[in-house]
Parts: C-alpha cells; sequence; structure tokens
C-alpha cells in the first residue's frame, strides 16, 4: 500500500489535506470554528458570504461556516459507521464464499447476486421503512446495502490470493490455513481493502447526505450536511449559498475520497 | 439461443422471486409493528380499532402465512392495497411510471451521448494536458451529488437567467434541468469505462493496422476501437438504470415532479409497507430486464461473445474509481 501515487500529481495530496481538514472539523470543530453553531443573530439574517462570514449567514443568522463545520461530525461519523457496516458484513461474506467454495459459495453469491439486482439507495430506503427515520438508522441502512457489493470484491480479493504463487509456495511450505491466512494472505490483501474503504466511505458520505437531504436523517437544528442542504433549499432564490456550499462540501469530500481510493489502489 | 433465452428468463424469475422474499424479510419480518407506526405514537387510536386495521390489511396471520398469500397473490400481479394511498399498490406504481420513465429515458440518452463524447474527445485531444481536462470530468460527474448539482442548475439557469422552470412537469422544457442533472453521473461512469477500454483499445494491432491503411486518427477510434471498447460500457448502462430509479428518488424531490422516486419518498415517510415493497420489486425488475436486454444485444455486437452466463463485477467499484 502506498500513499504516494505514481501518477496523478498533486491530486492525492490535496484530497489528504481535505480529509485531515474534515476529521480536523469531525474532532474539534471549536477549532476551526469557534462560535456557537445555534447562536441567532436576527439583525444578521441571510447575509451572503463575506469576510466576517465565509459561508454567509441562515434564516435565524445563524453562521453557516460553523454549521457546517460543526455538522461535519455527525455526517463524516454516520458515514464511517455505514462504511464499517457494510466492510465488516461483507468482507465476512466474501471470505466465507472465497474461502469455503462449493455450496456455500453458490448460496452466497445468488443472494449477493440478488442483493444488487436491488438499486442501493432504494434498499437503504426499504431499511429505513423498516427501521424508522434517525441519522444511525440512516447509516446502518446505507451499511447494509453496500454488504453485497463489498462481498463480492472481497470474495474476488480472496480468490486472486489464494491461486496465487506464494500461497502456494507456503502450503508447500507445510504451512497451516491459519499461518497462511494471517501471515502471507492477510498482509497482501491491505491494499486492495484500503482502496475499497476509502471508495465505501465516499459512497457512504454520498448516500447519507442523500438520504438526510430527503429528510430521513437529522431532524433540525442540529446540523448535518444534507439537512443543511434541505433547510437551505427553501431560499435558494434568495440566498443559493444556504444550500450550495454545505453541498460543495459534500462534494468534495466524496471527491477527495474517491481520488485517494484510486491513488491506494495496488 | 432459445434455450438461451429460455435459461435467462427462468434466472430472471428467480431473482424476482428472490427479491420479494428479500423485501419481505426486511419489511415485514424485522420487529416492529406496522400498524403501530402508520397510525403514529400520538394518534388516538384503541388497541381494538389497531386489531381492526391489522386485520384488514391481514397483518395478524402468522408470517409464514403471509408471505406465502402475499407471494401467491404477486404472481398473479397483485402486490397489496397501499395504506397511504388507499388503492392498490399496482395501480399507484403504474401511475407514476409515466413521468419517472420519460424522465429516465431522457436521461439515459443524455447521458450516454455525453459518456461517450467526453470520452472520444479526451482519446482524441491532441494535447496531452487537454487529456487530463476532460478526463476530471468524469469522477466530478459521480462525486457531485444529485441534489447539489439540481439546486445548482435550479439557481442558474432557472431562478438567475430563467431558462427553464424550476419545477412541475408540463413539456419538454421542464424537462431539462432534472434530464441533465440525472444524466451527470450516468455520463461520468460511462465515460470513465469507455475511456478506460479506449486507452487498452487504441494500443492493439488492429488499431496499427487501421492507421497503416490511411484511416486517420479520429477514424480508426471511432471505426475500430469504439466498437471493441463499447462492450463493458454497454454492461455498465446496463447496471446505471437501476441507479436512474434511485436517482429519480433526489431529483424528482429537488424539481417536485411526480413520479416513482416522489412515490418513494412519500410511501417510506408514512411507512407504507406495502408500497415500498413494490417499488422495491419493480426496482429489480427493470434491473433484470434491462440486463437481460443487453445480454441479448451483446452476441450482435461482438459475434465471438457465445451466449454464455458471464459474472459481472459489483456496480461501485467502476462507478467511483
Amino acid at each position: 500500500m502506498r500513499l504516494v501515487p505514481r501518477r496523478g500529481g498533486s491530486a492525492p495530496v490535496i484530497s489528504v489535506l481535505w480529509l485531515t481538514a474534515a476529521a480536523a472539523a469531525a474532532l474539534t470543530p471549536g477549532l476551526l470554528a469557534p462560535g456557537d453553531p445555534s447562536a441567532v443573530e436576527p439583525a444578521n439574517r441571510l447575509r451572503p458570504p463575506s469576510w466576517q462570514h465565509l459561508f454567509g449567514t441562515d434564516e435565524l443568522g445563524r453562521d453557516l461556516f460553523t454549521r457546517v463545520v460543526h455538522g461535519a461530525s455527525i455526517s463524516l461519523t454516520a458515514a464511517l459507521v455505514a462504511t464499517a457496516v457494510g466492510l465488516v458484513l461483507g468482507s465476512a461474506l466474501g471470505l466465507l464464499a472465497g474461502f469455503a467454495r462449493g455450496w456455500t459459495d453458490t448460496g452466497v453469491m445468488r443472494v449477493v447476486d440478488v442483493l444488487l439486482s436491488i438499486p442501493s439507495l432504494l434498499l437503504s430506503l426499504a431499511l429505513i421503512a423498516a427501521l424508522g427515520p434517525g441519522v444511525w438508522n440512516v447509516a446502518v441502512a446505507v451499511g447494509l446495502a453496500s454488504v453485497a457489493a463489498c462481498a463480492r470484491i472481497m470474495r474476488s480479493e480472496v480468490l486472486r490470493v489464494r491461486e496465487s504463487l506464494f500461497v502456494e509456495a507456503a502450503h508447500a511450505g507445510g504451512a497451516r490455513w491459519s499461518r497462511v491466512l494471517l501471515r502471507h494472505v492477510l498482509p497482501n490483501a491491505t491494499g486492495p481493502v484500503a482502496a475499497l474503504a476509502a471508495l465505501e466511505f465516499g459512497a457512504a458520505i454520498l448516500a447519507v447526505s442523500a438520504l438526510s437531504f430527503l429528510g430521513y436523517g437529522v431532524q433540525p437544528p442540529d446540523p448535518e450536511w444534507g439537512s443543511l442542504v434541505a433547510t437551505g433549499r427553501d431560499f435558494l432564490r434568495e440566498a443559493w449559498w444556504l444550500a450550495l456550499l454545505p453541498g460543495c462540501t459534500v462534494a468534495l469530500t466524496v471527491l477527495a475520497s474517491n481520488r485517494l481510493a484510486r491513488a491506494v489502489r495496488p | 439461443m432459445a434455450r438461451y433465452v429460455l435459461a435467462r428468463l427462468t434466472q430472471a424469475a428467480f431473482v424476482l422471486w428472490a427479491a420479494y422474499t428479500v423485501s419481505f424479510v426486511v419489511l415485514f419480518a424485522l420487529p416492529g409493528d406496522p400498524v403501530a407506526l402508520m397510525v403514529g405514537p400520538d394518534a388516538n387510536v384503541t388497541e381494538e380499532q389497531m386489531a381492526a386495521i391489522r386485520s384488514q390489511y391481514g397483518l395478524d396471520r402468522p408470517l409464514a402465512v403471509q408471505y406465502l398469500a402475499g407471494l401467491a397473490e404477486a404472481t398473479r400481479g397483485d402486490l397489496g392495497d397501499s395504506m397511504q394511498a388507499r388503492q392498490p399498490v399496482t395501480t399507484a406504481i403504474a401511475e407514476s411510471f409515466g413521468p419517472t420513465a420519460k424522465l429516465a429515458g431522457a436521461a439515459l440518452v443524455v447521458g450516454t451521448a455525453a459518456g461517450v463524447l467526453l470520452a472520444l474527445l479526451a482519446m482524441l485531444a491532441p494535447r496531452p494536458w487537454q487529456r487530463t481536462a476532460l478526463l476530471t470530468l468524469p469522477p466530478l460527474g459521480v462525486a457531485v451529488p444529485s441534489f447539489l448539482l439540481g439546486l445548482l442548475l435550479l439557481h442558474l439557469l432557472s431562478f438567475r437567467w430563467q431558462l427553464f422552470p424550476a419545477s412541475g412537469d408540463d413539456g419538454w422544457r421542464s424537462l431539462v434541468l432534472p434530464a441533465l442533472t440525472m444524466a451527470a453521473p450516468a455520463a461520468g461512469v460511462i465515460a470513465q469505462v469507455l475511456a478506460a477500454g479506449l486507452r487498452q483499445a487504441g494500443r492493439e494491432d488492429y488499431m496499427v493496422t487501421a492507421r497503416a491503411k490511411g484511416n486517420s486518427r479520429p477514424r480508426a477510434y471511432a471505426r475500430h476501437a469504439l466498437r471493441n471498447a463499447a462492450l463493458p460500457a454497454l454492461t455498465m448502462t446496463g447496471l446505471l438504470v437501476g441507479g436512474l430509479l434511485a436517482g429519480s428518488v433526489v431529483v424528482e424531490t429537488v424539481f417536485a415532479r411526480p413520479g416513482l422516486g416522489r412515490l418513494t419518498t412519500m410511501a417510506v415517510s408514512a411507512q407504507d409497507l406495502a408500497l415500498v415493497q413494490g417499488l422495491v420489486l419493480v426496482g429489480a425488475a427493470l434491473f433484470v430486464l434491462v440486463n437481460l436486454a443487453v445480454d441479448l444485444l451483446y452476441p450482435l455486437l461482438d459475434p465471438r461473445v457465445a451466449t454464455a452466463p458471464r459474472r459481472r463485477a459489483g456496480v461501485r467499484q467502476i462507478t467511483a474509481l
């Protein structure tokens, strides 16, 4: 796994910087935006972006930049939970299918094929219909909807590695399965898994923010990127920054995460 | 060929049955009371009234009975009744199908054309920086959330310059902005897959031959490389149709259009489980049908492709890379 890419110049470096800033915003929002995200200032409502208010102010005079920075924590944590759910369950299924082969493999992959035939946003929506709205339900729904894609990629990765020469050599050398798995297969799988994780993270941010935009995630007044866009949508005619700037934050984070996935792909 | 088609039809029926089962497990077998969800926590409804509603929708029967009865009705084309719309699920879906089909069809045409054009232009660009610049666009199309693109188009083309109406569904002018919004991710995916295919095809011996015979570079790419690179892109296009259906949920909300997407958000918000299940089934059926069509098209484009089943890579593996 290499973080410095062979191709693409400075784009991956910028991606890492952006993601670091987003992570900093999520962990210590006060550092980037010392103000209070829900401090209401009616005299200053719907002000366009300026040096004083980088992203402008909303319909209650709250500083939008502060709200976006404080929203990072919910948005990114939800995306992280979704990625973890999808990756852990998907990898487990993929590993099981790839190692067991035979009937287990056929059975697992049939289920995976069926899940892949349902568009993932639609599957998340069905899960939300069953679980009810709320940001954690959204995160779990997005994660469960991505299990199938993860399982498929993991299985093909397992099949690729177990056919490779070094695994055969380790077997020929008399190593037990557990040792082969831990010492040979796992270290060689970190690169693809890291790329997959970055990719899933980007997709999860998109899905979580889309579902929040539709109104199934965080309820106002708590700031979250997707719901900030949803609130801003009502003021699009007179205050474009309310919807577009949080939206651009989502887009840039997804772009950075996808670009990073491409850079770490072995 | 007839045997192949029959095998594929059996497979399609299997996927539909499995999609029904999966959605049943997700929606009905998980703990939770759909009737309590429907009436809401604050509603003033007695336990007897709840029980009456339950028996009206058959929700008081054992799960296995509900499943088998529902499946038997589904094979006859009856997907149950929508609690919210108070009409059969199939009627509700049929009424919303037209506007979404129009929108998704327009988006697919625009997206495919834009994706092919972008990939060809990038390959044929005379300067390396031009190619690099063109190839930054597809990842953008994939990463920009459709609500952002939709609101951006609304802001610029509808509110500021007043070229297109902001919402509603009348005439082609109201179709332009939502179709463009929906087409962007599709174009991004197609351009990425096609550009990779063209790059690989450009290194093949037949391209050297084509150039040696006196074909210009654009002609060699358009006549020889494109045809070879089109196969994976065609597979992706088939996979994208499901994505378009999912995209309609966001796009129809942004542009306040009627359609399947709006029906989906309404059904999920009201926790109208029968309707949600019907919509999931429609999604799976569309996916199955389109991929069947793509598979039958394949041998026409490339006679070497025997009618053997192919394994497809995960959609999103290619989508975002």
